[in-house]
Formats: structure tokens, C-alpha cells, sequence
């Protein structure tokens, strides 16, 4: 074995497979995706991102992600919180539990919530008591978004809250600051770069949901039908341009964000 | 084995890391690399080892090139700054690696690892994990594991850092011990002059990627070739117009020149302490520093200041008090060249030999 | 205040995570225990958890392999610069910020019966979209930084000093990887095997794009599940979800476990 590795021909094979096989998997599709939405030139794109339903399901998305995303902030701000700082009974339990949305298919979570908020439900029959609709509406799609993004800012957030010196708090309170100053003044600014790139993460992750959405949403037209399940609909209908489209517009926005977070990262760890 | 170095370079990106360096090291001797810290030693030492490759120049061992030989091939033992040992294997596991690859048959793998392991008095550790030993027994560890292949060079590179300064010295005694009785060429890399001082048979300082000199300890001591030599070696004082001092009035004939002179070159004390007082220049003490053995003592003649040592056995000076200082010798230099000049007037006009 | 956050937490769990568990529980309880053998003993449904199962096993198999790899170049190899490293370093990362149903798209695309490969392929007879191959495919794609992004820390805390020890002792490529590297990394790589199999059973959208979801051919388990939604029969695909769910626990608590023993090493 020891020969097969000291000859130069086997190592340059060995390391072009693999160089190869990131390239060929990762790196052409993405390509392949660019040039099949400008190969016939602009026009083509133009027409397909400037249909209404493709626009609106763009700009739906867009907006049910920042909402969710609002949400996960606050949720996993406090959950991060209580799982560090707080001793509880159940508390390792809970802390597992955290990493279920990522464990689970999310065509399982779709269903889980069209369980949990569907019209037989609990939650679903006392909301339609009070004149809401839940499911098939704006509100589910929220609800799966914030679903399967739920571990991003808690798994972001508790890495540094372990790693808070309790003197640097303390100091605090010896200097007289209160709890409340000493949570935003000392504790708080060592949490938001982990708020911040776990919601980042969160976010991307809701602009690409599809699983979970197309579930619960209704996916109508105009009104519930989000860019994802758009795109599909589009391949469905047998509709690559307008597919491709739309999704050249989503992947360069979640590139700008997967590189916004690298940027925030790099960032942390040169200070 | 005889080594060979001849105009070594390792440039790094833009960093000239080896700046033409060449060398000779005899069968058996034990060499120490000093210098400061980033100035190209461990460099050196990895390729001597072959874990990094020069950008030019050859290495010579036993009359063969090996640049282009894999590490695997080199026939060197490397023990690593902090040991690299294999942290998931015990003692003996670590000691029987280098054999296990050669295939040794099993029986004399044992026989190797235990004498080993007696040698490096670690007996009744072979089956403890890396984590449960001491820094000092970790370090014994990397030793054996690098002997037990019976390589032909042994590359060591800072292997006293991580230990305790109490042990540190123990550790030095007894390894130069050890690579005296097993006979093996022996390069080690330090920054600790007195490491290097009291270890090796001959020094290689090294600043900047070069070679500043090459000698036993006790040459560079006395007689160092470049000003860097000088002031890294030992302890000095720089002084900038030395032919203000008496006895180095010469020194205005090269303008431009400096001077290091050393605190165990200076002599302070009464006029009666000196046999030729008129070699002597008026200072003042300015501060006294107790250090365990001796004084530390800051003196000044005129506005030079000088550093010195005096016995506690001599009469206890006291600061702002005036002292006869006697300087018997300052290394000079300037930018093209280095020397020793000694005192003019400690000698004359009447020599006394005794 | 204690109180106020820790039942507030609990609160986000129960609605959000518990009950709906219970629910996909008694959902395919409902009509007891037959009713949920039937739902399984579906022929489709087998079928579906067969191709699933398939899946799952050449994905991780060939995700592993190349990922444990790939972590090793990155980290280790001086042949690449290190711009290039830093270049491919930030490529692993892609398939994160793609959609899956993205990721299907681009697979149609490239490889579908319209394009030049995908009828090159075809012609021999070899189907790609729609078909097995195209599905394996799209979860590779989707699974790839996992592994990946599991070893290449592990690498760079432990650091090349051992392996180079080791090259000084005689030993070459080969016999350092598994003597010294992978006792070291080893728990690193279970753990992103774990996380492997988890998102490859449970892939939906770039499998969905990519298979055509052909009942009896190319259905998967999940695919199935949205299938059995969309034709209201919800006793079936809870049953189908529970299966899921139930692995996926299994391997939640795999995970906890290859978490701890990553921490011990």
C-alpha cells in the first residue's frame, strides 16, 4: 500500500478525482443554472422575473422570511438564554430537542404543523372561532419557516454565552449596574454577533424552505405561493426559463447573505 | 552522520525565511541553532528534516543529496517543540511506531521500546496515555520515540520549551548525557543562550535568516564576529562615543564606531581597589539591584551609563556615592567591521605578570 | 425572572416541537394498530422506504469518502495556494444557500432528457432525471458540506505535528491516515455521518424536482408523505412521517451521543 501512495501518478489521480468530483457536483450546476437563465440574453430573463406571479411570489417570500426571522431572533435569543443560564429540570432534554427541525425531513415538519394549526385542531378551530385562517394562509407559512429554522440562532448564540466570563458580568455589578444594564450593556454585545449570523443563516434557510411550506401554504397564486414552490410549479409546467429565472434571483440573494455571514465571522475572530 | 549545507534559501510568499546559509557538522556532535525567535532556526531544522522543501541550495548527507528524499527516507529522528506525540496511543505504542512501520518483527520491537523506555527512565509508564504524564515525561517520551528507529540524526527543536524552569535544567544535564552515550549528530534548535551555552559542543547563531557565526560556545563568547553576536551572546551595555571613556581614546580614529562593553569587563570600587588607578575613570553610582548572589550596580561616567556586577563580599556601595571604574576591554564596531580593543592603559606603563 | 424565561421556553418546545409529535403519533394510530400496518404494507409505501433506504446508503457512503477527503486537501495540502484554498474553502458552503428545489432544478437542467448529456445518456440506455441516479445526485449535492464542515475543525485543532511526527518515523501516507490521523478524527466523522443519513432520508424538494415522484419508481418516503397529503389521505402519511420521525429521533440521540464523545477526543 505504502508504494501506491509514494508514486506521483496515483497521488495526482487520486487528487484529481476528488477535485473533480467537488467541481463537477458543486461548482458546474451552479453554473449550469446562470446560463440557462441569460442563454438567451436578457430578455428572456426580464420577461420571466417581470411576470407578476413570479415577482409577487419573490417579494412574498421575502417578507414571510424577515417575519419568521424576527421571530427565530427573539425565540432563540431567550431559549439560548434559559438553556444556559438557567438549571431546570427537563433542561438537557430540551437542549436535544433543539436540533429536531434539522433531524427531521421537512416534508414531516409540513405535516407536523398542518397537524398542530390544521382546522380540526386545537389551535385551528379557536382561531377560526375568532375569524382568522391559519392554515393555507400567510400565518402557516411562518409558522413552517420559523419550524425549520428554530436551531439557527439558539445553536448561534449559546457557544458564546458559555464562553462569558461571569467576572466580566460581575464587574458590572460591582461598577452599580443594574441587572437590566448589565444584560444590554455587557451581556448583549457579546450575544449579537451569534444573533446575528444565526439569523442571517435563518433567514437564507427561509428564502430556500420549500418542504415544510408547500404543505401548509395552499400555494395560491398570487397570495400564498412562495418562490420556491413558484419555481417548481414552473418545472412542472414544463417552464425551465421562467425555473431558472427565478431561482438565479433567490441563489444571488442567498450568496450576498452566506457571504454577509462569512464576513461577520471572519470579522469576529480577527479581534 | 556528516552533514552538509551549501547555500540554503526558503523564501516563504514574499518573507525571506533561510538567506544562504552553509554549513559542515562532524560525525557525533551535538549542535545548537540559537537565535531569536521568527529568524529562520526551526525553518533550518524542518529542512534538514525534509518536512519543508528549500527553495535553494542542497543538503548533503554522508556525501548524498537528499533534497528530493521524502522525510520517510531520511534516516532522522525529530522531536517535535511540543512533542507531537500520538495522544491516542500509550507510551509504548508511541516508542514501537516508527519500528512497527518498519515491520520489526514483534519480539525485538519489545526488547527495543523496553530498553528505551529504561533508558529514558520511564519504567512503569509504558502503558499510560500521553495525557496522564508529566511535561517532563512527555518530553523523555518524544526523545525515545525518536531514537527507537536508531536514526542516523537527531532534530530537536525547542525541546525545552514547554518545561518547567525548575526541571528545565535537569532535563538539559541529563540529555546531553544521553546523546553523548548514544553518539548520535544531534541538532537542536533554542532562543535560550544559556540552553545553548551549556548544552552544545558548538553554537550556530542565526538572526534574520542568516548564519551569524559558528563556533564552540566559549569562541563566540570571546571573540564575537558580528556586532549581532555580540549583544545577543552574554549581557552588554551599548555605549555610542566610547573614546570618551578612558583607555579607548583610539576609538575617535575610526568615527562612527560603538562599543559593547560587557558587565564582567567593568571592575568598580575604592581607588585602593585597583592596582593601576590611573587606568581608571570617576563614576557614580546610581543604582544598586540586589540579585540573589551578587549587586546588580547602574553606574555613571559622565553621561555614559554602564551596567556591572559586584560580590557581596565586597564593602556595600551605597547610590549617588563616587567609584573608580575600571573598563578592561569593549568590542568595537561599525558598519564594515568588528573588533576588541583592550584597555591602552591597564597594562602600561609597568606589566606585572602574576 | 428565572421562572418567566424557563416557562416561556418550555411553552416555544410544547407547541412548536411536542405536540405536534403526538400528534403525527396518534394521527397514525387513529384507526389502531391495523390502519397504521396497512398504511406501511402499502406496496408504493415499501417501495418508497426501499428507495429512501438506497438512497441514504450510497449518498453517505460516497459523501463520506470524498468528504473526508476533500476536509484533508483543504486543510492539510500545500499544492494548492492559498487563495484557491480559500476560494474552494468558500464553495463548500454553496449548497447551504441553495434551495433543494434549486438544487433539483440545476440536475433537470444539466442532465434532464432535453440536454446534450442527459440524451448522450440516455442513448445507452442510461436514464438519469427521473430515475434513481439523478435523485442520488441531487441529495450528493444537497448533502455535501456536512462532512466536510464536520472534519475540517477537528483537522485544524489537532493539527499536522502528529502526521509529520509520524512521517519522521518512516511512515508514509497511508499508514499515517489510519494510525494516526483517523483515531483522532474518527468521532468527527461519525458525527457527519450521522448528520448525512438525517438530511439525506429526509431530502424532499431536489428529490421531488429531480425524481418526477413516480409512484412505484421513483418515490421516495418523503415524497410519498406530501403525496398521501395532497391526496387527503392523512392517515397514511402519518404513518409514513412516523417511521421518519421515529428515525430521526434515533438518529438525534445518535448524535448526542457522537457530540459527546467528539468532546471527550
Amino acid at each position: 500500500m505504502n508504494n501506491l501512495f509514494r508514486n506521483r501518478w496515483w497521488s495526482f489521480g487520486f487528487r484529481t478525482t476528488i477535485m473533480l468530483y467537488f467541481i463537477l457536483l458543486i461548482v458546474l450546476p451552479i453554473i449550469g443554472i446562470y446560463g440557462q437563465s441569460f442563454r438567451s440574453g436578457w430578455g428572456p430573463f426580464w420577461e420571466s422575473v417581470s411576470d407578476p406571479l413570479a415577482w409577487k411570489a419573490v417579494l412574498l417570500t421575502l417578507k414571510l422570511a424577515i417575519i419568521a426571522t424576527i421571530i427565530n431572533i427573539f425565540l432563540g435569543t431567550m431559549i439560548g438564554w434559559s438553556l444556559i443560564r438557567y438549571r431546570f429540570p427537563g433542561r438537557r432534554l430540551l437542549n436535544s430537542l433543539v436540533d429536531l427541525p434539522f433531524a427531521l425531513p421537512t416534508a414531516v415538519g409540513g405535516l407536523m404543523i398542518l397537524l398542530l394549526l390544521g382546522p380540526n385542531s386545537l389551535v385551528g378551530s379557536l382561531a377560526q372561532g375568532l375569524g382568522f385562517d391559519i392554515v393555507f394562509h400567510e400565518p402557516a407559512i411562518v409558522v413552517a419557516m420559523v419550524f425549520v429554522t428554530f436551531p439557527f440562532v439558539i445553536r448561534a448564540v449559546q457557544p458564546l454565552l458559555e464562553e462569558l466570563d461571569k467576572s466580566e458580568e460581575e464587574a458590572a455589578y460591582t461598577l452599580g449596574a443594574s441587572k437590566t444594564r448589565a444584560f444590554f450593556q455587557v451581556i448583549f454585545p457579546t450575544m449579537l454577533p451569534g444573533i446575528s449570523s444565526g439569523a442571517m443563516l435563518a433567514f437564507s434557510r427561509a428564502l430556500a424552505e420549500f418542504g415544510a411550506v408547500v404543505l401548509v401554504a395552499g400555494n395560491i397564486p398570487g397570495k400564498t405561493l412562495i418562490a420556491s414552490v413558484y419555481i417548481f410549479g414552473e418545472i412542472e409546467s414544463d417552464n425551465p426559463q421562467g425555473a431558472a429565472a427565478v431561482s438565479v434571483m433567490l441563489l444571488t440573494l442567498s450568496f450576498v447573505i452566506l457571504w454577509a455571514v462569512n464576513l461577520v465571522q471572519s470579522r469576529r475572530l480577527g479581534k | 552522520m556528516h552533514i552538509e549545507v551549501r547555500g540554503l534559501n526558503k523564501t516563504f510568499g514574499d518573507f525571506h525565511a533561510v538567506r544562504d546559509v552553509s554549513f559542515d557538522i562532524a560525525k557525533g556532535h551535538l549542535i545548537g541553532l540559537l537565535g531569536p525567535s521568527g529568524g529562520g532556526k526551526t525553518s533550518i531544522l524542518r529542512m534538514l528534516a525534509g518536512l519543508e522543501s528549500p527553495t535553494s541550495g542542497d543538503i548533503i548527507f554522508h556525501g548524498k543529496r537528499v533534497n528530493d528524499l521524502p522525510p520517510q527516507e531520511r534516516g532522522i529522528g525529530f522531536v517535535f517543540q511540543n512533542y507531537a506525540l500520538f495522544k491516542h496511543m500509550t507510551v509504548y505504542d508511541n516508542v514501537a511506531f516508527g519500528l512497527k512501520v518498519k515491520k520489526t518483527p514483534k519480539d525485538q520491537i519489545r526488547e527495543r521500546v523496553m530498553s528505551l523506555v529504561e533508558l529514558t527512565g520511564l519504567k512503569g509508564f509504558e502503558h499510560r496515555y500521553p495525557h496522564q504524564l508529566s511535561g517532563g515525561q512527555r518530553q523523555r517520551v518524544a526523545f525515545a520515540r525518536a531514537l527507537a528507529p536508531e536514526p542516523q540524526l537527531l532534530l530537536l527543536d525547542e525541546p525545552f520549551a514547554a518545561i518547567d524552569a525548575k526541571i528545565r535544567g535537569e532535563l538539559r544535564t541529563w540529555l546531553k548525557e544521553l546523546i553523548e552515550r548514544v553518539g548520535i549528530t544531534s541538532i537542536f534548535v533554542t532562543h535560550d543562550q544559556d540552553e545553548a551555552i551549556e548544552v552544545a559542543d558548538e553554537i550556530m547563531i542565526i538572526n534574520k535568516g542568516q548564519l551569524e557565526q559558528k563556533g564552540s560556545p566559549w569562541d563566540i563568547y570571546k571573540s564575537p564576529q558580528t556586532q549581532f553576536v555580540a549583544s545577543f551572546i552574554g549581557e552588554s551595555t551599548m555605549v555610542e562615543q566610547v573614546e570618551r571613556l578612558r583607555g579607548f581614546e583610539e576609538a575617535a580614529n575610526w568615527p562612527g564606531t560603538q562599543a559593547l562593553i560587557r558587565p564582567e569587563y567593568i571592575e568598580i570600587g575604592k581607588r585602593s581597589e585597583f592596582r593601576i588607578p590611573s587606568a581608571t575613570v570617576q563614576g557614580k553610582v546610581k543604582h544598586l539591584h540586589f540579585r540573589g548572589s551578587e549587586w546588580m550596580v547602574e553606574v555613571e561616567v559622565g553621561d555614559i551609563k554602564l551596567i556591572t556586577y559586584r560580590s557581596l563580599e565586597k564593602d556595600v556601595l551605597q547610590p549617588g556615592e563616587d567609584v573608580h571604574v575600571l573598563i578592561h576591554r569593549a568590542y568595537l564596531f561599525n558598519d564594515n567591521d568588528t573588533w576588541i580593543m583592550e584597555n591602552k592603559l591597564k597594562e602600561d606603563p609597568m606589566p606585572i605578570h602574576i | 425572572m428565572k421562572k418567566v424565561w424557563v416557562s416561556l421556553t418550555y411553552l416555544v418546545f410544547l407547541i412548536l416541537l411536542i405536540i405536534p409529535i403526538i400528534k403525527i403519533f396518534t394521527g397514525a394510530w387513529a384507526e389502531g394498530w391495523d390502519g397504521f400496518i396497512e398504511a406501511l404494507s402499502r406496496p408504493q409505501a415499501l417501495h418508497a422506504l426501499m428507495m429512501t433506504g438506497i438512497i441514504v446508503v450510497v449518498v453517505t457512503a460516497l459523501n463520506t469518502i470524498f468528504g473526508v477527503m476533500l476536509a484533508l486537501y483543504l486543510v492539510r495540502a500545500n499544492w494548492i495556494g492559498g487563495k484557491l484554498k480559500q476560494l474552494l474553502n468558500s464553495l463548500v458552503d454553496l449548497p447551504y444557500a441553495v434551495s433543494p428545489v434549486i438544487g433539483g432544478l440545476m440536475i433537470v437542467l444539466i442532465l434532464g432528457p432535453s440536454t446534450a448529456i442527459g440524451a448522450l445518456f440516455e442513448d445507452i440506455g442510461f436514464k438519469i432525471v427521473y430515475a434513481l441516479p439523478g435523485m442520488i445526485l441531487a441529495t450528493l449535492f444537497v448533502t455535501f458540506p456536512l462532512m466536510v464542515r464536520e472534519v475540517m475543525p477537528v483537522l485544524q485543532e489537532i493539527g499536522a505535528q502528529q502526521e509529520e511526527a509520524a512521517s519522521t518515523l518512516g511512515a508514509y501516507s497511508w499508514y499515517t491516515f489510519w494510525h494516526v490521523t483517523w483515531p483522532s478524527i474518527r468521532w468527527g466523522v461519525i458525527y457527519g455521518v450521522v448528520l448525512t443519513v438525517a438530511r439525506s432520508l429526509g431530502e424532499f424538494g431536489a428529490v421531488l424536482v429531480v425524481s418526477g415522484n413516480i409512484m412505484n419508481k421513483t418515490q421516495t418516503a418523503t415524497t410519498l408523505v406530501y403525496q398521501d397529503v395532497e391526496n387527503f389521505n392523512v392517515l397514511a402519511a402519518n404513518s409514513v412521517a412516523l417511521v421518519l420521525a421515529a428515525f430521526s429521533v434515533g438518529l438525534l440521540l445518535l448524535m448526542e451521543w457522537a457530540k459527546k464523545r467528539k468532546e471527550v477526543h
